[in-house]
């Protein structure tokens, strides 16, 4: 019989269905077999439902100018309970070791006394803030909120592309994901145990809470939003409503005497806890871009007092500096004493001697990605690029090699995507979420996955044109058994009222229509 | 003179009321326990069905119970008024014998729903109930709003908003009751919440999670939220003042105690009072409807009369 999958051909790379054409992997059996018999228009008629219903709840982005729907493929990314073991380790010791490094970088600065890092990487750091020196963040946590950008290789093996841990945004998307999928798809979740992913939001106000200023008893979070603009403003309003605070932008918030008050109509009232959602540069216009006019004057002040908690903190940029991500199995292997879990991409660093020739001998065969580019923005991938955008990018190193890595191109994993009518193999990567109370460090179950829609693309932000999928994590199996109900136990719940259900008692026609 | 108002009609009006919302309610309860049951990965299908058939007071036979019995039963069978589709379908009827007395947008409403459900149900059955669900709860939050604002504030709205406000209550109760009567089958609080459609208005007083019998307190005791016990109690005795002349009103006795219960109870107590409390909230709610019923609606059914000699 034709099916959607008939005409599905590998591509060169590690597929997340098949291992084998025609043979699929254990954890995506029960998804493919309920996929198989349904027909493309079936399918297409799905995927218009989730395309209205993301429009009628406002989840939709800007792309080329207009409010596009989520794009959310049909396809669930599985990954089984071992896969996500060692990832959620891997996430948990790498969002560890930053937390180790910030600490350092702005208190005692031992893994640069150490040689561990290179003193020049902290002090040309575009991010590092001498603001933020000396603020000693409650619990320790600077990093209260990560995504950490993984791949799978060609041999599939997950690895680090980047880490977020100044604003990651994407969670949100992960939660209406799965609305939409278990409502618009309920039939695919059948046979298998998914980890539910709702449990996020209490996750996060339980660690800002905990990041409360000392002596706070009933601590008051908001979320600072730069405003209805911004290209992330339903997940701002997404998460101040799971978490039942307010969403407020900077000129809501007042500072005087190093404390931050919002203004209501009962009054201005104390706040704890900013979950801030713009970047540094436009906190604060005492302390940065003095033309912000989103941010909110003197808070930075309050953080430095310790009368309000940033999170996540001011000056992670360091952290996340695409130059340092080289660096990060070494501050693993130093600040934890452990071997890296999730290993990274192999990369190069221009600004070291002799690596700059090395990269420029082989510039068409890497992908070379500015340190601070966000959403995709400015990587040129060699084997891919043009001669003209290969010539400019290799100008481009020469003058800063500071502002530059160059990795090997690893060829992301595939996965069956609806493409027209039929599926095809579109490359995907994973960002997990993990959330630090000071205390641990919990990692949603799985995580935003994002599809490059266009056949080859390696590109998947979604202001690149690209989609996403819902993201499954396996449960290993009922932790205990659910107590059976003992028979002859009836609920003693009352018995419906019963009015009049509108049929006529009696009928009689008697009234001749005339 | 438009001041009187037949007790037929006003029990046509009363039972729209209370059918609408109960499709309403249904359609949350089950929106909420599909999701949950889909996302759960220890659910026991078996067990959260019949958790189900129990606070809407079905029985659910001595069979294993799936997602598509419960589907059958309480959301399509257009023959029990325990169902959505029933209830939807006595609402309509009753709207349509008390044709002069709804305004036409409100019974244009309930008709046209009704004969969009059938589509809506052939969809349901291929891609999943959530069309169906979503469609019955905006008609239900369509008719109230069009009850508001086309309908005087005279008897026959007053009936309206009673009827709607004594199956708040019961409903409300029902979904407590199965979490406190046998909490090792019921769903999770948050899931309670949800059904109640409060989980955003929750999350906003206490600034946390439903994951606590606070949840509870909400539900009964809070003065804002429109699908509290007490809020909905409040609303009922207040048309039930507006409607009854004597002062020993029969119909209005039990709701005024609940509601003065409800108001000045000790919330620290309220966790062991629990069992007892909506054990009476449901009584309350039934004697004050059959009192309702005796004063208003005196009608006793059709004569018969017999021949003589026959």
């Amino acid at each position: 019989m034709a099916d959607i999958f008939d005409a599905y051909a590998l591509a060169d790379a590690w597929d997340e269905m098949f291992e084998r054409p025609g043979e699929v992997r254990t954890a995506y059996e029960p998804v493919l077999a309920a996929l198989q018999p349904i027909e493309p228009s079936e399918l297409r008629f799905r995927a218009d439902q989730m395309a209205r219903a993301f429009t009628d709840r406002g989840v939709t982005y800007a792309f080329a100018g207009e409010e596009r729907p989520w794009p959310l493929d049909l396809v669930p990314r599985i990954l089984d309970a071992l896969e996500w073991d060692l990832i959620q380790r891997g996430v948990s010791q790498r969002v560890r070791a930053l937390e180790a490094y910030l600490a350092d970088a702005y208190g005692r600065c031992r893994a640069f006394e150490d040689g561990v890092v290179p003193w020049r990487l902290l002090l040309n750091s575009p991010h590092f803030h001498r603001a933020a020196h000396g603020v000693e963040p409650p619990g320790g946590v600077r990093i209260h909120v990560a995504g950490i950008d993984l791949v799978r290789d060609e041999a599939g093996d997950f690895r680090v592309l980047e880490d977020n841990v100044r604003v990651p945004s994407g969670v949100s998307y992960v939660i209406e994901n799965r609305r939409a999928m278990t409502r618009i798809f309920p039939s695919l979740f059948a046979e298998q145990h998914v980890l539910p992913v709702d449990g996020y939001a209490q996750r996060l106000l339980a660690a800002l809470r905990a990041a409360a200023p000392d002596g706070t008893d009933d601590p008051r979070v908001v979320v600072l939003t730069p405003g209805p603009n911004n290209a992330a403003y339903f997940e701002h309003a997404l998460l101040a409503r799971l978490m039942g605070v307010q969403l407020v932008e900077g000129h809501d918030l007042v500072c005087r005497n190093n404390r931050v008050w919002m203004r209501t109509t009962r009054g201005e009232v104390p706040v704890h806890v900013v979950y801030r959602r713009l970047d540094d540069d436009f906190l604060d216009p005492l302390h940065f871009r003095p033309d912000s006019v989103i941010g909110c004057p003197g808070i930075m002040g309050a953080a430095m007092a310790g009368t309000v908690t940033l999170a996540n903190a001011v000056g992670n940029g360091i952290a996340d500096d695409k130059l340092l991500y080289t660096y990060v199995p070494d501050l693993i292997r130093y600040y934890l004493g452990e071997d890296p879990i999730l290993p990274n991409v192999e990369s190069y660093r221009p600004d070291e001697p002799g690596q700059l020739d090395a990269v420029l001998d082989q510039i068409e065969q890497l992908v070379i990605k500015p340190v601070d580019g966000a959403g995709g923005q400015g990587i040129v991938i060699g084997p891919k690029a043009d001669p003209d955008t290969i010539e400019r990018t290799r100008k481009a190193v020469i003058a800063d090699p500071r502002g530059f890595i160059a990795q090997r191109p690893v060829a992301l994993s595939t996965s069956p995507t609806l493409a027209g009518e039929r599926m095809a193999p579109r490359h995907i990567d994973l960002r997990p979420f993990a959330v630090n109370d000071g205390n641990d460090v919990w990692v949603l179950p799985g995580g935003l996955t994002r599809v490059a829609l266009q056949e080859g693309n390696l590109i998947v932000n979604s202001s690149q044109g690209g989609g996403s999928k819902d993201t499954w994590v396996l449960a290993e199996g009922p932790s205990e058994s659910p107590v059976p109900l003992s028979a002859g136990d009836p609920l003693a719940v009352a018995p419906r009222q019963l009015g009049p259900d509108g049929t006529p008692t009696v009928v009689q026609e008697g009234a001749q229509q005339q | 003179m438009n001041d009187v108002i037949l007790s037929r009609i006003a029990e046509a009006l009363i039972w729209t009321g209370r059918y609408v919302e109960r499709a309403d309610a249904t359609g949350r309860i089950l929106d909420a326990y599909l999701h949950r049951m889909l996302e759960d990965p220890w659910r026991d299908e078996d067990v959260a069905c019949r958790s189900l058939y129990a606070i809407l007071g079905m029985d659910a036979g001595g069979q294993p119970v799936d997602m598509q019995q419960v589907l059958d039963q309480l959301a399509f069978d257009a023959r029990s008024t325990g169902s959505i589709e029933g209830a939807l379908g006595a609402a309509r009827l009753n709207a349509r014998s008390a044709r002069e007395a709804v305004s036409s947008e409100m019974w244009e409403c309930l008709n046209s729903t009704w004969h969009a459900l059938a589509d809506q149900r052939l969809a349901a059955r291929r891609t999943g109930p959530y069309a169906y669900l979503e469609l019955v709860r905006r008609r239900a939050a369509l008719f109230f709003g069009l009850a508001d604002s086309t309908m005087s504030r005279d008897d026959s709205w007053r009936f309206v908003v009673l009827g709607r406000s004594l199956e708040r209550v019961d409903m409300t109760v029902r979904l407590l009751s199965v979490r406190v009567l046998d909490a090792a089958h019921a769903p999770d609080w948050p899931t309670l919440l949800s059904a109640s459609g409060a989980d955003e208005a929750y999350a906003r007083v206490y600034g946390g999670f439903g994951d606590t019998p606070r949840v509870a307190e909400f539900l009964l005791l809070d003065r804002d939220f429109p699908r509290s016990a007490l809020h909905a109690l409040t609303t009922a005795e207040e048309c039930l003042t507006a409607l009854g002349r004597p002062r020993h009103d029969p119909a209005r006795r039990p709701i005024g105690r609940m509601r003065t219960r409800l108001e000045y109870l000790d919330t620290h107590a309220l966790e062991e009072q629990l069992p007892l409390l909506l054990r009476d909230l449901q009584q309350a709610c039934m004697a004050s409807a059959d009192a309702v019923a005796d004063r208003f609606f005196p009608y006793q059914g059709p004569v018969e009369w017999a021949q003589e000699g026959a």
